[in-house]
């Protein structure tokens, strides 16, 4: 009974899909929201008659979709999570496309003093030492496993890292910025997400530029082996064409608010 | 059509309980294949409910209610018009012609066979109007043009009078001498000792549960054989 | 406040222009929720008057697990759905994830114990009305049934319509099972989310306004198409 039913839905759906390639890629919420996709995918539609379907979710989450076999390839940025997915057989191989960075953002007064810090580092450092509220995106994201990675490397433990200034919000970029803003604290952000946001308040860019806070975004196409029924050829095709000099010119050309976001560094490691 | 009558009906050491209470039995009676049996007896005695375990519509305790055949072939055959009755959220034409449907008739015949009924019963006027919307006489018409329309071969009624004025009253004792002489049995229940006199060929009193007396109308009328049942019908209070 | 205005002009020039991304995924939203409706009622409104008029031993118990299934957190619901319908899960063979098919059936299950709790609800009533008539007349169940939920329609309507009012400002389980996907899967409700998410109030209150501007035409069409306020005599 239920199968039946679900076979008639299946159908009644599968009869308006037709026409242009359809494949389905997981992308990480702060490539979204930097708005190159809006750039990109029209240009892909356009010069392979491909419609890549996007399905905007945290770096884990796009990890596991790719390991159930949901999606056909993801465009990440999270180095050790891609190389488990690589070596558990999900994905057939990683190439790096481009990158972008990361920004500190905090109150435009600037409590820590963070504007003239060294590094970041430092500046993460005199935020943990006063105690000025931080918000953490505090969901196992690629920007919240970076944003971690700098704490241990500043010397900030877990132990430190107390809920009287450093709240986790537990949620995407657009929402934890939200809840800074609201909160008037500091928080990291990729650049692209901040210059989009809309609610900035009393926030300000306060810190940036530091080489750790590169953040290389990387394609894996989904293993046919482990799931048989994805569309591996397509993949191919969009693989080809996110490493084209076509590719490159749009990335590096595309601008928000005047500013370049993205570098394309396909093939040069 | 009708291949075998149901009838008579035979009570055996029937009893209805309710909460723990015997309220009704235990009644051993056999209804007679033909007549018109008025039920009467006060406030509480069992009417209602006696009329109920004979229509089948009581759990028994103990005993058996027997039809002449199997008894869903025997409801079949029967009909009840409710001390309340029932006003099926539609209109008036399509609350009687609905126990029609139900049998496979068309809807346009059974609509045509209402039609025919409410114009029988005086209520053809109010055919298009929604059944909930009429006024206490009208229900009564209503269901029994309800409880007719399949022809049944035994019919109960449960005080169909009681809040109709007198002439409401007489236009529904004219249906119901015309349904009996065609050869429908009634079997009604009724407070008005008039109405009792004017319809009853025979009479069931009911006391406390149980058929107290039980006789012929003229018989029970002139010589009642219980203290009772000579009480009641003076009027005086019943204990 | 200034927020709340914003969004209400924001509202008005989408509906003004007709913006094109507005209509589709509008239309989407109709297209998912009714048809969730139509099928959570042709499943919820039978098994609400069956359960008024069957006495059966767990009658009780079957009462109050549907209606605690009313409260069914719709993440919750959106997540076993998605778990079915993956790829690596049960369903996974006919690729129903992250399409509108996957949304009506996260709101199916949603939206089904709402509608049959409240159909159980308004037959219930009826069934104690017609109790003794349907029984007198030897009605089979169904025939009962049937009685029931034609005489109770516009009772039932109610029923449909709350189960609308539930599906259309849902996101937790369509945006689960959905993805959000531009163009193929995206609704009011998710998109209301997307854009709050961006930190654009203006935009995301504005649709939100839509919706509810919807959801008000809606139940109006319904109610002026069955005549309910005017015939409502009963
Ligand atoms: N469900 C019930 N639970 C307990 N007692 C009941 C129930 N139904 C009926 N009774 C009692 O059984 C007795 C007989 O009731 P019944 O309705 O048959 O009387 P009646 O002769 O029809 O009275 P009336 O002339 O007032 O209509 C009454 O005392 C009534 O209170
Ligand atoms: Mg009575």
């Amino acid at each position: 009974m239920k199968k039946l039913f679900l076979s008639a839905m299946l159908m009644a759906f599968a009869a308006g899909a037709a026409g242009a390639d359809v494949m389905k890629m997981a992308v990480t919420t702060s490539f979204h929201n930097s708005g190159l996709s809006e750039i990109l995918l029209p240009e892909i539609k356009a010069d392979l008659d491909l419609e890549v379907q996007l399905l905007v979710v945290g770096t884990g989450q796009a990890i596991r979709l790719g390991e159930a076999g949901d999606v056909d390839a993801i465009l990440v940025h999270s180095r050790p999570a891609e190389e488990r997915f690589l070596a558990e057989g999900y994905g057939t191989h990683r190439t790096e496309i481009m990158y972008n960075d990361f920004v500190l953002i905090g109150p435009a007064d600037d409590p820590a003093g963070i504007a003239d810090a060294g590094s970041a580092t430092a500046a993460l450092v005199a935020i943990s030492e006063q105690k000025i509220p931080f918000v953490s995106r505090g969901d196992d994201s690629g920007t919240h496993k970076m944003e971690l990675s700098l704490w241990d490397g500043a010397g900030v433990g877990e132990d430190v890292r107390q809920v009287e200034w450093y709240k986790q919000a537990g949620s995407g970029m657009g929402a934890t910025l939200n809840t800074a803003s609201g909160l008037n604290a500091y928080v990291m952000s990729d650049r692209a997400s901040w210059l989009k946001f809309g609610n900035k308040g009393d926030l300000e860019l306060l810190f940036a530029g530091d080489p750790v806070l590169f953040n290389q975004y990387a394609y894996l196409p989904v293993n046919p082996e482990k799931h048989p029924h994805v569309k591996a050829d397509l993949a191919g095709k969009l693989e080809a064409w996110l490493v084209s000099d076509r590719a490159k010119a749009l990335i590096d050309g595309y601008r928000l608010e005047g500013e370049q976001l993205f570098t394309f560094n396909a093939g040069q490691n | 059509m009708v291949t075998q009558t149901i009838l008579p009906l035979r009570l055996r050491d029937a009893r209805v309980r309710k909460n723990g209470r015997v309220i009704v039995g235990p009644v051993d009676y056999e209804l007679p294949a033909d007549g018109f049996t008025i039920v009467i007896g006060p406030n509480g005695a069992g009417k209602t409910t006696l009329l109920r375990m004979m229509h089948g519509m009581e759990r028994l305790a103990s005993g058996a209610v027997e039809w002449q055949v199997a008894e869903k072939r025997a409801r079949e055959r029967q009909a009840f018009v409710f001390q309340i009755p029932v006003m099926m959220r539609r209109n008036v034409l399509e609350n009687v012609a609905y126990p029609m449907q139900l049998h496979g008739s068309s809807r346009k015949q059974a609509r045509a066979e209402a039609a025919r009924w409410l114009e029988l019963i005086g209520l053809a006027e109010a055919a298009e109007r929604p059944a909930p919307v009429l006024s206490g006489g009208e229900r009564q018409k209503l269901a029994l043009a309800r409880a007719l329309i399949r022809k049944p071969e035994i019919l109960f009624l449960d005080e169909p009078c009681a809040s109709l004025d007198g002439r409401a009253m007489r236009e529904i004792e004219a249906v119901l001498q015309s349904a009996h002489s065609e050869g429908t049995r009634i079997v009604m229940s009724t407070h008005d000792m008039g109405q009792a006199r004017r319809l009853a060929s025979d009479v069931l009193f009911v006391h406390r549960g149980r058929i107290h007396e039980d006789g012929p109308a003229a018989r029970f009328f002139e010589h009642p054989q219980t203290p009772e049942a000579r009480a009641f019908l003076q009027g005086d209070i019943v204990e | 406040m200034n927020d709340i205005l914003q969004g209400l002009l924001e509202a008005g020039r989408l509906v003004v222009t007709l913006d094109p991304d507005l209509i589709e995924i509008s239309i989407r939203s109709l297209e998912v929720t009714l048809s969730a409706v139509l099928i959570s009622s042709l499943l919820g409104i039978p098994f609400g008057a069956w359960l008024a008029v069957k006495r059966f031993r767990h009658r009780r118990a079957a009462i109050a697990v549907l209606n605690a299934l009313m409260g069914l957190p719709p993440v919750v619901v959106g997540l076993v759905v998605y778990l079915m319908l993956s790829r690596s899960g049960p369903f996974g063979v006919f690729g129903l994830l992250f399409t509108p098919a996957a949304m009506i059936i996260a709101q199916v299950i949603i939206l089904t114990p709402l509608i049959a709790s409240i159909a159980h609800q308004a037959m219930r009533e009826m069934w104690a009305e017609y109790h003794d008539l349907l029984i007198s007349l030897n009605t089979t169940r169904w025939q009962r049934i049937k009685a029931l939920v034609w005489d109770g329609r516009r009772a039932l309507l109610t029923a449909s319509l709350a189960g609308f009012g539930r599906g259309i400002g849902e996101v937790g389980a369509i945006m689960i099972v959905g993805g959000n996907i531009d163009n193929a899967t995206r609704v009011l409700t998710t998109a209301i989310a997307l854009e709050t998410g961006k930190g654009d109030f203006a935009l995301a209150l504005g649709l939100g306004f839509v919706l509810i501007g919807l959801a008000i035409a809606v139940n109006w069409l319904i109610h002026i198409l069955s005549r309910t306020e005017v015939s409502g005599q009963w």
